[in-house]
């Protein structure tokens, strides 16, 4: 057995989500190679390097790998992949994207968004937005897999693997990348963040996300919304969390005026500690809250902040 | 120009799912079933670059069991012009389907696909993927604008960290979002007009592609339930709890 896992950066660093990968890739127990193929990558893979549990870093650098596009990185994992019996990415956009054209140009199957694995051949994943898991056994002899990076912590960087240079991108000529549209921010990011707090449809415009900003600063925590908020334009698109949004498990999970519908739900059931603040005491966020307040939020947010303050006891 | 849109029958989005006492999967008999509500946002383009004039045809088009022939109708009375079922017993993989729309693609020759980015029931989010693999053709999913322009598609992607903007040769392979638009509901007449536009019937066997499954289901479960919480009734109570019970603050 040996692991490919397709690690994920923005050329100059490593992001959050290769580290739970090749966590996941750990637990098939063999050896991993990560690769990084990216466009004036080294800085990637240097830190890829350091990743704990790999054998070595893969590198490829080309320019038609600069963006991540699939029609240009889809060949490349089908020309390597055969040294390979396992091929993990993370369930992210990035992975989400690319590995399923791969998987279709090497005749796989493949598992999408895995949250345990009980053999090397046999996976656990969420299906129906989490309301149902499903253990599957693939018979395909290659397995190319998706990891949810919120089941898996993240591995240390610890490590000085040494970094392989592979050949193989190339322009397919199909796409282009144009640009991005980017949320910058001085938070936490949302699938790394200990402490999460989110807002829905309850807190009326934009303006009232400041509120919950000045909450999550003093908690040190991240900004996240249900995706009633995001259609309705109180914030960028990248903080939905749910089914079809991120899926996040931090420690603590506050949801403020989200009444918790079940694709909501999908993307924070697994958070250590939920809180619930809804000024509807039917609203069934209440039914997975560890804690839940009935309160108006306008109220409670700024009392909530408050309190925060005092000194602990 | 014509589009094909690929389109499946799953559980109503809005109906809580039950899983079978014999954990073989989940209960579908008796159960409210729709149209893939991101299939609806892909019909729904459709249909709006036709009403555009960038497209002359709309073909939906879904792979299942002859029970899909409702959602393909549901798809003619928003306004697709014709609807082809492959008509399989059991629920083919993403791969599978892929192979089939393939074999589909090259008969019709479409110069797009619009598919919904995953289906709600086995949120597998592969399909498009595979079929642009496949074909070797361009691929914008997750997409929440979508411009044609001449050969050129330019598409705005959701990703991970916010928006990304890229420019596709054709023929492209689209997957949408939740946010490209909202689609309309079928007025009565035409639901009526719908039952005459034509539905034709294929096989696996005649598209020649062998939908054996790869994946052997062992067993399907329910995830275990959180345990019930508490109610607070003041900041400083849930703060304190916090602090103090849960130790996360
Ligand atoms: C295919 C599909 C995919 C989806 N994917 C996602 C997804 O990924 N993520 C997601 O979140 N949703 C998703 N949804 C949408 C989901 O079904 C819900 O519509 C959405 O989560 C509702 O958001 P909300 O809770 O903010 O709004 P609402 O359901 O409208 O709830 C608002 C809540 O705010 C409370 N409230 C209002 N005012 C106050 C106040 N002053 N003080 C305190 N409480 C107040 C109300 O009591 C209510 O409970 C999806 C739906 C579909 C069909």
């Amino acid at each position: 057995m040996s692991i490919l896992v397709i690690g994920e950066h923005d050329n100059t660093s490593l992001r959050a989500a290769t580290l739970n990968t090749v966590t996941a890739a750990t637990a098939l127990g063999a050896e991993i190679d990560l690769l990084i193929a990216g466009s004036n990558c080294q800085g990637a893979a240097d830190e890829a390097a350091t990743v704990d549990g790999i054998t070595r870093v893969l590198i490829s650098d080309d320019p038609s790998l600069a963006d991540g596009l699939a029609e240009n990185l889809a060949p490349l994992l089908q020309q390597i992949a055969g040294d390979y019996t396992h091929v993990l990415a993370p369930a992210t956009t990035f992975g989400k994207n690319l590995l399923p054209r791969a998987a279709a140009l090497l005749d796989v199957q493949q598992i999408s968004d895995i949250s345990l694995i009980e053999a090397p051949d046999t996976f656990v994943r969420p299906i129906y937005a989490g309301n149902a898991l499903e253990t599957v056994r693939s018979t395909d002899s290659l397995k190319l897999i998706t990891v949810r990076t919120s089941a898996f912590d993240p591995a240390g960087q610890s490590g000085a693997a040494p970094i392989e240079a592979v050949s193989g991108g190339h322009d397919a000529g199909l796409s282009k990348f144009v640009g991005e549209e980017l949320t910058r921010s001085e938070r936490p990011e949302l699938t790394t963040a200990d402490i999460i707090v989110s807002g829905g449809r309850g807190m009326q415009s934009s303006e009232n996300f400041q509120m919950l900003e000045k909450l999550a600063d003093k908690l040190g925590a991240a900004v996240g919304a249900s995706r009633a908020a995001v259609d309705a334009g109180y914030v960028p698109n990248d903080y939905q969390v749910g089914q079809t949004g991120k899926v996040v498990a931090p420690t603590v999970y506050i949801a403020v005026g989200i009444s918790g519908a079940i694709q909501h739900l999908a993307g924070m059931k697994d958070s250590k500690v939920i809180v619930a603040i809804n000024k509807d005491e039917e609203a069934p966020i209440f039914q997975v809250a560890d804690y839940g307040w009935v309160a108006d939020l306008f109220e409670a947010i700024p009392q909530f902040e408050a309190a925060l303050d005092s000194p602990a006891s | 120009m014509k589009v094909l849109v690929p389109i499946k029958r799953v559980i109503d989005a809005n109906i809580k799912v039950r899983v079978k006492a014999d954990q073989s999967g989940v209960e579908l008999n008796n159960v409210k079933m729709a149209m893939n509500p991101f299939c609806e946002i892909a019909v729904e383009e459709a249909i709006r670059l036709r009403e555009a004039g960038t497209v002359d045809e709309v073909i939906a088009v879904a792979v299942g069991t002859g029970q899909s022939q409702e959602t393909l109708r549901t798809a003619l009375a928003m306004g697709a012009d014709r609807a082809i079922l492959v008509e399989t017993d059991l629920a083919p993989e993403p791969l599978a389907v892929a192979k089939l729309l393939k074999a589909l693609v090259d008969k019709e020759a479409p110069g797009l696909v619009i598919l919904g980015k995953q289906a709600i029931d086995g949120d597998n989010n592969q399909t498009g993927q595979m079929l642009a693999g496949l074909l070797g053709w361009s691929i914008g999913s997750f997409v929440s604008r979508l411009q044609i322009e001449g050969e050129t598609v330019r598409v705005t992607r959701e990703v991970d960290g916010g928006l990304e903007n890229i420019e596709l040769a054709s023929p492209a392979i689209i997957t949408v979002d939740l946010r490209l638009n909202e689609p309309r509901y079928a007025s009565l007449p035409n639901i009526m007009k719908a039952k005459k536009k034509p539905l034709d019937t294929v096989t696996a066997t005649e598209l020649g592609v062998d939908v054996a499954p790869r994946l052997e289901v062992l067993k399907v479960v329910e995830p275990p339930a959180r345990a019930a919480g508490v109610r607070v009734s003041s900041a400083a109570e849930l703060v304190e709890k916090l602090r103090n019970e849960a130790k996360v603050i």
